[in-house]
This record gives C-alpha cells, structure tokens and sequence, in this order.
C-alpha cells in the first residue's frame, strides 16, 4: 500500500497554503478523475488535501450573473432552472458527459482540471510527455483517433476531456481562482493552454492554485446557446468533437454577438475566432456557417485518425446553429 | 455409472419461465465470486508484466518491493516452483527468461493485502532485453496453414471447381471484409483463489475459480502441475460472465497455483485488472475474410469463396474457424473455404462468444445483401433462393432447416415488405434512415463425456453435475429438466454445480451446456426411476452418462435465424443510433423463455455493440492494446440499447436431444453486425465493410 496523507481542512487558505507549500500535495475534489489516476500510478501524490468539503458549494445571483462555488456537483449545476434558461450550452454540455453516477460524484472545478483521456497517458508503460516530461509522444505517430487538429504539438498532440469548459467559453465565464498570494480572476478562455513545448501544464494554474468559484455573466447570447457533442456510443462517452454555440440576433435576423467553440480538436476549448468574425453583422444561413467554420480549419492540421474530424466539426457546427435558429433548419427544407 | 441414450422427456416445467433459482442469493450479494470465498489468512497476488514484446527478463530487482510494508514474497523465473509440461506455451509461465509478448506475467508479489500487492508490483524492477517483433495483422503477413482450425475442424475445403464457375457466372462479387481485434469483458473480472494442502500424505490443490468449466480447468493443469486429476478440486459456484474468455484456464490461473506452492499453505487470491484482462485473459483475433460469389441468371449461387486472413499468437495456436458457417450456410454446387494464420508476437487469442461464426458470418451477410443489390433481387428473397435441401458441405439432410421460417416470419414482424429497394430513399428530420437483414447460424453441439448424478433426499432429489452456471440461468434450466425427467416438481429439486467433487462436465461452451450436461441428467434420472422405482428411500443414487444414438450420422444438426435492423444515420454527424432490431431464432425447444430471451436479447445486443462500438486497438510498436479500459473500449451503453427484441419458432428437436432443445447461448450475436451494416448501407448508400462502423465512415 502506498501510505499518503489525506488532509480536509475547512477553510480555503489552509488549503492553498498545504498544497502550495509541498510540491507532492494535489488537491482532491470528487476524486472522479484522481483518484483513477492514484490507482493507475498516473499521479503518484504523498498527500491529498480535500476540497471537497470546503463551503465552497453556492450557487447563487451574483453581480448581475451567477456565482457558481467550486465544489457545486456537475448534477446540480445541470439541473439548475437558472442555468437552464439563462447558461442552456451548461446544462446540455454537462448532461452530455460521463454518466448519472459521475456528475453526482463531479465537482464543477475538478471538472475543469480533468485530464486527458489519451491512452497513452493512462498507460504507464508507454512514453507520454505529459505524464513524464521529456520521455516522447506515443500518441503522435499512434492511436490517433481522438488526437487534437488545431494548435497541436509538438510536445504533445491530445485534447482537453471537459464538456463543461467549452461550454464556458462560450458564455465568457470567469474562472475564480486563489493562491498563495491571493485571488485572481481568470477568463474560462484563458484556463487551458495550448502545450507547446510543455506538455505538462494542462492550465495556466500554478501549483496551489485553488479554483473557488465560476462566475457567469448574464448576457443573450448566452440565453440563446446549445452544445452539440458527436460521439460513437449514444452516452457515456468522451467527444469526438463538440460545439458550443452562443448567438445574439438583432429583430433583422443579423447577428449582433455570438460565440463559437470547439471542443475535441485541441488541447484546450478552441473558440472559433475566425468563424466568428466571417458571421457577426451578417443574416445567418447554413451555407454561412458552413463557410465560416471553414475559415476557422484553414488552420486545421490533421494527421492519422483524424482526418474526418474537420469535416465532423464543421456539420456539427452547422447542426449546432440549426437547433438555435429555427429559419435555418426551414431554410434547408 | 451406466451408460445410455436417454428417451424423449415430457415437457412439464420445461417450457415455462421458472424465476432464476439463484436470483434472490445474487440480487442479495450473498453469491459468493471467486475471491469473495472466505479462506483462512489469505495472501493477495497481483501480477507484474512484461513491457517488451519479445526478448527476455535479464534481472528482476525485488528489493524495494519487499522492503514495502506488507509485501511478503515476490517470485519469479527464478524461482518459481517447476512445472512437469511446458508445451502449453501459454500457461507454462516463470518457467524461463522467454518474453513472448507485452503484458505477460513476468512476476507475482504476494502480500497481506491487496493494496501491498500492487504497490509492491509497482516496485519490482524488471530490467528486460527487447528484440525484434511483429504485431500487426496485416494482409501480406507471412502466414501457414493451420492443421485444424478450432475446435477441430478441416483448415480448407474445396468441392467443385470455384474459378471455373466464377468464370461462367452471371454476376460474381469480389469483396474483402475485415473486423478487429475484440475483448470479451465480462462483468466479473478473472479471478483466483488457491491453496495447496496435504490429504493422506498427498498434495492437493484447491481453487475457487471465475471458469466456465471447473473440469477443464483440473485437467488442464494436474499435468502442467505434475499432480493426478484427483488432487485438484476446483469450485466455480457463481461466475460474473464469461463469453468464452473463461472458457479455458488462463495463464492467471497457473499464477496463482504455482504462488499458492510457496506460501506453505496459505491460500494466494489473484484478481485479474480489467487492464490486465487486454492481456492475459483471451480475445477474438481480428480477421480478414475475402469473398467471391457468382451467381446464375436468377440469382443462384454457383460458387461460393471465402478466404480468410487471421493470426495467432507464437506461444500458443488458437485457429478462429471463421469460414466455417460459409460451409454450410447456402446452396452452391462450387465452394471453396481456407484459413490462414499469422504468427504474431502478441496475447494469446482464444474463444469469444460464437468465434468462427461472429466474424466468418459478418462477411458472409454483407457480401450477400451486396450480391442482392447486384442481382436486383431483394435480399431476404436471394437467402430463400440459396436455402439448401441438404447440407451443402455434409450432404446430409438438415434435422430442421429453420432458416427461410425465421426470415419469413421477421420481414413480417418487422414490416418488411414496405421497405422501398433504393438506398438512401428515406430520411426522418436530421437522419437517414434504412433497414437490413441478415442470417444467422450456429451448430448444434453435444459434448460427449458428461455424467450427472441423482440421489434421493428426504426432501426430493439431489441432482449433481460439475457444470458452470457462468450467468445464463443454467442453474434455471436444468432444475427444469431435471424435474420434469423424473417427474416431480421444481422445488424437489436441489441441483449442485461447479466442483470437480461432482461428476464430469463438459466447458460453458459453444452452446452445448443445456444440450451436454441436460442429456446427462436426464440419461441419470431415468436410469434412476430404473433402479430405484420413483417412490424411493432416501440416499439411493445413480449416475449416468448419456449416449447418443446414431441421429448425428443421419442429420445435420444447426441452429437459424434471421436478425433485422432498423439503422439511423444521422446527416450531419454521421451517428449512428439503431432503434429497433428483431432476432427470429429457430433453436429448438426453449427450456425457460426468461433466461433464453436474455441470452439471445444479450447476443443481439453485443453484436449491435459489435457493429457499432467495439475494437481493441493494438498498437504495433509496442505489441499490446492500448484501449485497455471501458472508457476506450466501448461497449453499449444503456442509450444505445433501443427496441431490441427476439422470438423464436415453437418447436422441438428430440433427435437431438431428450429435452428438445438445441442450444441458444451463441446465435444472438452471428448475423447481428451485418445487419446493422446492411441497414446503414440501405440509410445512406455507403458500404462499410470494416467493423466497427463509426460515425466518420458516414460524414457527408
Ligand atoms: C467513465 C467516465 C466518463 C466520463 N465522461 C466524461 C465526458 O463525457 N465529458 C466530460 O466532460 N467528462 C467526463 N468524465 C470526467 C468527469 O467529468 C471528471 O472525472 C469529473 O468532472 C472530475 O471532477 P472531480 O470533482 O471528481 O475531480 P477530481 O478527480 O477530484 O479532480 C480532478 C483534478 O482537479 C483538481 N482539483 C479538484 N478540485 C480542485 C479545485 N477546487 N481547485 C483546483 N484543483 C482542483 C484535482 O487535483 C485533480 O487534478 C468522465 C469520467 C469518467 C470516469
Ligand atoms: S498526446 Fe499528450 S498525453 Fe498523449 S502521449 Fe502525447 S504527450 Fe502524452
């Protein structure tokens, strides 16, 4: 048996300050994730320090929007009327993940902070920057199926697991963070990181860093917004790829604001800039968005198992958009 | 023990859906699995692996590992207790510093407890020399000719002259289908406990194992062990699942025997990982099967070729016999079947869940509704046309060919006849949607050598028999038969299983349990109310094995049926969802319609799963399957599972058995994947024709 500590204070600081203090400490949140990782020695940590208990669990009205506490369950944050009506990308990205079971277990920050699903991580056995810094990439030139198209490598070529943290971007959440030397706020868009050359940092977190709250702003383009998730099996199952939409359209049918993300094609949610661009200030059609998301994966490298996951990302873009905009789906009539 | 062809039995409990005899023991967790039994003072084993895919272990450092808390020994090559055999190459482990393929057991660490055991595992150094491997099927493997593929059957046929009748066909189709390596994965993972003692000044060993056959285990391993049959016993009183993969003994299982004779007595439990079981515990071989077909002006075949590409494993042979339902499976006067093998170093490939028939009759179901598109004839009305009068490879006349009945009776039931021709001809909303058909097959078997023993109680009857309830409800089903053969009730009965201390019993296998074992038990109870008279004194018994007559020279014995699929594809992802399947089966007499429609509902779901889902990715530059968890091996889940139903013909067939019955546990899964390939080439006009079918084969 392995001995490590396990440590539940109650108050945040306490836990900043035990993690950011020993570099073998992590913190624990339902454990969904980690504690897999523990059993496969992925992560091999001397002491967990549960949050899980922190009274970090509201879920309440906040500076116009809605403060979402880090230890909120991916059910009940799924389940929230006002999440359902104002945040709906939420709900549906949530509910499109794991299974019952899990979001009952899942915490809302430990959710964030998942880890990749690539086989090769998970498998101790084979090389795996992420998991042992400098020891290769085995899933470059490997299994590659669920391999990332867009800012990929060259350290590392996987994509980030969460559902949620496309849903997000989406609706320009704030993640709330504190660390040893205090809070900040960092935008969802900017918590994952694309890997570069270090593959390691998943976030631009630092260790001790402690996710305490999720802040989202009300706004209508958030009201208006859905998750399409493409997947072999019909539940329980990671994106192939996925697409947060968000859109604000004038009484013209113009779109004034909108908001489209992507996940399942990079190592963090990749906000659609480009196709963003090519479709504000326009009235909307599916050829548009279909030109548009087209834009966007002119940046799209593909490589060995994944060369159908352009084609996939953009239909389900399009698909995305017919679910939100009814004219759309008669248009294709 | 007497020996006899037991006589037709009336059918009084059988037939009706007796509620599983063991289902209150399960639901209520007091089954007991294999290393739940409580044992005194237990050492827990957990396995370390190689993570080269040839050479060999030069050092193993077991310092840290036992300087671990709780860590009590770690063996290994060196000093693992000697086996007798070797020549199963498979099981013959820590024998020498051989490394066959990656994620062979290389070491056990025995502890105090579970977590020691597999911290210590983590801790034992293996310094290992890697030398050059191959594991990738490919076409152009080098590969041989098996002597037999499996069980025992003939490696090529050849009758009649297939490229001549090719040649002078109408229209001949020409296509290769390929499907993957697959894991069986039963709910219950491998399992072990063993323990040796002393008995009259000789050694003994004990296992409770997680086995479809605790008397294939004993025989596997006394030789290996340099022990008599007698001085095993293995108990099985409950297994979580098989589907073939435990089938046989597993290199595990010999872990566990060999780490239990240096404990001095102290009983080693063994619980094999689910990552593990990618390894060690068998798995279909993936296959490539070529077809040719030609057929006449009216869509009749002439000629009929099936070739097949698949691989073994260096340490042992497992030959999948997937042309072999191509043999028997339509009318052709020309017909032509070869296996080859590949020798790869990889994981030995064994039994899962209709092996031969799974993969052989995918290939087959899809070059038939390919060849019917291609005749223009409608693809349940060419499998009539090619309906054989006698079997095509045995020229014996089928006891009962089922086949056109099952298909007849699904088109009706599913709505056939309104199902427009054209691919591609109807979309609901977001989805094209199709349907698709395919055959099923799978040969009736009866095991030779099975005794079972009846013995009168004050309370009714104990029936004994060393067979494995693996979870199908055999415990079920021959509390019926027996009931009914010596004509009391179900409660009379008190039926023992799974221990070698009770009478022979074939293996959990090939379809054959209810057939094998229930002829057995039947053959007993008869020769008991022979013996005894049906008012007997208690403690009175009789055992008895059961003969067949000379029926298997006069018939062909083999189990139809006809798998329909309703497939939706959606238009912009590609997704496939499978709302409503229907399997029509004609397997004989249903002995408990509730445990035989969860048998046939389950094969249909696990080829669905199969069509859809399932593939062990083998990574050929290390040797092993990287998907080695549910999370990446996908199964059906719940929501893939629709409107998913199975019938069967009412019949019975007491040429083959007492009971009538044929066999079920198999043919749910045979046709299945073809059928839903068939319905999505009829949604979306795209033939795939390598499983699984995944949504980007359909992107548009
Ligand atoms: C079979 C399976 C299927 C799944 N399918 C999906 C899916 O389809 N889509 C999807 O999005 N997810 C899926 N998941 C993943 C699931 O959503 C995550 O496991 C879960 O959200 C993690 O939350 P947790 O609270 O259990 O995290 P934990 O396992 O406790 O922690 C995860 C990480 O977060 C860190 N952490 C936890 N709390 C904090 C905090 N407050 N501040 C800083 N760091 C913290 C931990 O140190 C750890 O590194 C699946 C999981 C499983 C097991
Ligand atoms: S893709 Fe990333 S996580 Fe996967 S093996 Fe490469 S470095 Fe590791």
């Amino acid at each position: 048996m392995r001995e490590l500590a396990y440590l539940r204070p109650s108050d945040p600081a306490d836990a900043v300050s035990l993690v950011a203090n020993d570099p073998d400490a992590r913190f624990l949140g339902g454990g969904t994730n980690l504690v897999d990782h523990l059993k496969l020695g992925v992560a091999t940590p001397g002491t967990l320090v549960d949050v899980s208990h922190l009274p970090l669990d509201a879920l309440e009205e906040h500076d116009g929007g809605l403060l979402v506490g880090a230890n909120v369950r991916n059910s009940d944050l799924a389940a929230d009327r006002r999440v359902r009506t104002g945040w709906p990308v939420l709900s549906r990205a949530l509910l499109s993940g794991a299974s019952g079971q899990i979001r009952n277990q899942a915490t809302t920050a430990g959710n964030l902070l998942q880890r990749t699903r690539c086989v090769y991580f998970l498998d101790v056995t084979t090389p795996c920057n992420k998991r042992e810094p400098g020891s290769g990439c085995s899933a470059a030139e490997g299994y590659g199926r669920y391999n990332a198209i867009l800012g990929a490598g060259p350290a590392c070529v996987t994509v980030h697991p969460s559902d949620l943290a496309v849903g997000l971007v989406a609706v320009d959440a704030t993640v709330v963070v504190l660390g040893p030397d205090g809070e900040r706020r960092v935008p969802a868009a900017d918590l994952h990181r694309l890997p570069g050359d270090d593959a390691a940092r998943d976030t631009v977190l630092g260790h001790g860093e402690l996710i305490t709250a999720v802040e989202l702003p009300r706004s209508a383009h958030a009201r208006t917004s859905t998750y399409v998730k493409v997947r072999d099996r019909a539940s329980f199952a990671f994106a192939l790829v996925s697409v947060a939409v968000a859109i604000d359209r004038a009484e013209d049918g113009t779109v004034r604001d909108l908001r489209i993300v992507w996940g399942g094609v990079a190592h963090k949610p990749w906000r659609a800039t480009r196709a963003e661009d090519a479709l504000r200030g326009r009235p909307l059609t599916e050829a548009g968005v279909r030109d548009a998301a087209e834009a966007e994966l002119d940046q799209a490298r593909p490589t060995a198992g994944t060369e159908y996951k352009p084609a996939m990302v953009r239909n389900a873009t399009a698909l995305a958009f017919r679910r939100l905009v009814p004219d759309l789906a008669e248009e294709a009539r | 023990m007497t020996e006899l062809v037991p006589s037709p039995v009336e059918p009084k409990a059988i037939g009706t859906a007796l509620p599983r005899v063991d289902g209150v023991e399960k639901v209520t967790g007091r089954a007991a699995y294999a290393v739940e039994h409580p044992v005194d003072r237990p050492l827990f084993a957990w396995l370390v692996t190689s993570t080269v895919a040839r050479g060999r272990v030069v050092a193993v450092d077991r310092s840290e590992a036992l300087a671990h808390p709780g860590v009590v020994s770690v063996v290994d090559h060196t000093d693992a207790p000697r086996l007798a055999q070797t020549d199963n190459g498979e099981l013959a482990i820590l024998q020498d510093d051989a490394v066959g393929f990656r994620g062979q057991i290389v070491a056990v660490v025995l502890a105090e407890s579970s977590e020691a055991a597999r911290e210590g595992a983590r801790l034992v150094r293996v310094e290992q020399e890697a030398e050059p491997f191959e594991a990738e099927l490919r076409e152009d493997n080098a590969s041989y000719r098996p002597e037999k593929v499996n069980p025992a059957m003939e490696t090529d046929t050849d009758q009649g002259d297939v490229d001549t009748a090719l040649g002078t066909a109408t229209t001949v189709l020409e296509q290769t289908y390929r499907t993957p390596y697959e894991h069986n994965n039963p709910l219950e993972p491998h399992a072990t406990t063993a323990w040796w003692s002393e008995e009259d000044g000789r050694e003994r060993l004990t296992l409770f194992d997680s086995s479809q056959g605790v008397h294939g285990v004993a025989t596997a391993l006394a030789p290996m062990l340099g022990i008599d049959r007698e001085q095993i016993r293995v108990m099985a009183p409950f297994v979580g699942g098989g589907f073939g993969s435990k089938g046989e003994a597993h290199a595990h299982v010999m872990a566990a025997a060999l780490a239990a004779r240096t404990t001095g007595g102290r009983p080693v439990r063994l619980a094999v990982t689910r990552q593990q079981m990618f390894s060690l515990t068998g798995y279909r071989t993936a296959t490539i099967s070529k077809f040719r077909l030609g057929t006449d002006d009216d869509g009749r075949l002439t000629a009929i070729e099936h070739r097949v590409q698949e691989q073994t494993s260096r340490l042992r042979e497992f030959a999948e016999q997937t042309a072999s339902p191509t043999r028997m499976m339509y009318a052709a006067p020309n017909r032509r079947t070869s296996h080859r093998l590949a020798v790869l170093d990889v994981a030995v490939p064994s039994w899962m869940r209709a092996p031969g028939e799974m993969p052989g009759m995918f290939a087959h179901e899809v070059a038939m509704d390919e060849l019917a598109e291609a005749c223009g004839l409608d693809p349940v009305e060419l499998r009539r046309r090619n309906d054989p009068d006698v079997d095509p490879e045995e020229g014996l006349p089928f006891d009962r060919r089922g086949l056109v009945e099952c298909l007849d009776r699904g088109a009706e039931r599913f709505g056939w006849a309104s199902r427009p021709r054209a691919p591609r001809s109807t979309a609901d909303g977001e989805w094209w949607v199709g349907t698709g058909v395919a055959s099923a097959t799978y040969p009736a078997m009866r095991q030779p050598g099975n005794v079972a023993r009846v013995e009168s109680t004050d309370t009714g009857f104990a029936v004994s028999i060393g067979a494995v309830d693996i979870g199908t409800g055999a415990r079920t089903a021959l509390t019926q038969i027996a009931a009914d053969a010596l004509g009391v009730g179900t409660d009379d009965i008190d039926l023992r299983l799974g221990d070698t201390a009770l009478p022979m019993a074939s293996v959990a296998g090939g379809s054959s349990g209810t057939s094998s074992w229930g002829s057995a038990i039947v053959a007993a109870a008869q020769q008991f109310l022979a013996d005894h008279g049906d008012r007997p004194d208690p403690g009175l018994w009789t055992e008895a094995s059961a003969l067949r007559g000379d029926e298997a020279d006069r018939f062909s014995f083999h189990s139809f049926g006809a798998v329909f699929a309703e497939v939706h594809v959606h238009r912009y992802t590609g997704e496939l969802r499978v709302p409503r399947m229907l399997g029509v089966y004609s397997v004989g007499r249903v002995v408990n319609p509730t445990t035989a429609r969860s048998q046939l509902v389950g094969g249909l779901v696990m080829g669905m799963s199969a069509a859809l889902f399932e593939e062990s990715v083998r990574d050929p530059r290390f040797g092993h399957v990287v998907t080695q968890d549910l999370a990446t091996y996908h199964v059906a889940a719940h929501a893939d599972v629709a409107g998913i139903e199975a019938e069967w013909l009412d019949e019975s067939t007491t040429t083959f058995t007492p009971m009538g019955s044929r066999g079920i546990g198999e043919i749910g899964i045979v046709g299945t994947a073809a059928a839903v390939a068939n319905a999505a080439y009829h949604a979306t006009g795209v033939r795939v024709r390598d499983l699984p079918l995944t949504a980007d084969a359909f992107l548009e």
